[in-house]
């Protein structure tokens, strides 16, 4: 059995999954079970004081089945991240933050600064600090040194679908990381998620690519078995790559020669 | 007296404990956390403190949302 670690806690799938832009909460929990996830990110937000007629998030998620795990999305400084996982922690009972630290509302980057301080803050607290990135090995060092527990640069800008952008990087971070590597953004289709994971990532996190699908429910059973795939691919060792043919079958006993 | 509530001003008689803060609210304390003048509050704490004329209280729960919301 191929099991994934982080911290303290295993999983058996690799893919992780977001909360957001789904069309219907009813479709989201679909979408959920066909992923075959078994880690869902979900956003602190402020309770709408005025408005109590909105239900809540947690009445459609099964938290027996799945781990929440509260993420700092939307947070532009490291004492607005910090303050949020610690409210974070207090709504989920648990103490996993999925840090970010926006710097910048138009590329949705990483502060990555801010995002150092924030787990240099959060890890002595006791908190399983998985920071979301930039594909930059020197940061990924750096998080790693602050203590983060795994570390989760992004293949392209959060909801671009535009897939690995940067695969060398990833090579690179992949061959120095000590901590689980999970690629977070970016991914489009399911090939982009195959890809992050025949790199050598650990997992892959995603949102929009399956909301945001025409049939999000189908597309996220496709990247159930892409995230499998290239994890197997990955494993099992792909041949190197040639330029020119090599012939699969015997090249001896030929009719005519 | 006067707190402010997620940013905004909000009359409320009082002082009060946070947990009769939440019911006055019609909010289920168990799915959300509580910030008291910058201090995040453990779920135990929420019928011992007191909330006082001027303070600042955040109330906050899970909502959807991947990696940022669009």
């Amino acid at each position: 059995m191929d099991l994934f670690t982080i911290a303290d806690k295993t999983f058996s799938s690799r893919l992780i999954v977001g909360t957001g832009k789904y069309s219907s909460p009813a479709v989201m929990v679909q979408a959920h079970d066909a992923s075959g996830a078994q880690m869902i990110t979900v956003a602190v937000r402020r309770v709408n004081i005025s408005d109590r007629s909105k239900e809540s998030l947690l009445d459609y998620i099964d938290t027996s089945k799945y781990f929440l795990l509260p993420n700092t999305a939307g947070c532009h400084t490291a004492d607005e991240a910090v303050r949020t996982a610690r409210l974070g922690r207090e709504a989920g009972l648990s103490n996993w933050v999925k840090l970010e630290v926006i710097g910048d509302e138009r590329t949705l980057f990483p502060d990555n600064e801010a995002l150092i301080e924030a787990t240099r803050l959060l890890v002595p607290e006791g908190f399983v600090v998985l920071p979301y990135t930039t594909d930059d090995p020197i940061v990924c060092r750096k998080l790693e040194d602050a203590g983060a527990a795994a570390i989760m640069p992004l293949g392209a800008p959060i909801g671009s679908g535009l897939g690995i952008q940067n695969a060398n990087n990833l090579r690179i971070i992949r061959e120095c990381a000590r901590v689980p590597l999970i690629v977070d953004a970016g991914v489009g289709t399911a090939s982009d998620a195959a890809l992050a994971m025949e790199l050598g990532a650990d997992g892959v996190l995603m949102n929009t690519a399956i909301a945001g699908a025409q049939d999000p429910v189908a597309m996220a059973e496709a990247m159930k078995l892409a995230v499998r795939a290239g994890r197997l691919a990955f494993l099992a060792g792909r041949i190197p790559r040639k330029m020119y043919a090599n012939a699969s079958s015997p090249v001896e006993g030929l009719v005519g020669r | 007296m006067q707190i402010t509530l997620n940013g905004d001003a909000h009359e409320v008689a009082g002082p009060l404990t946070v947990n009769e803060l939440l019911a006055r609210l019609e909010i289920d304390g168990r799915r959300v956390a509580v910030e008291h003048n910058l201090v995040v509050l453990k779920r135990d704490a929420f019928d011992v403190t007191m909330v006082r004329d001027g303070d600042e209280i955040e109330i906050v729960n899970f909502v959807g949302g991947g990696v940022q919301e669009g």
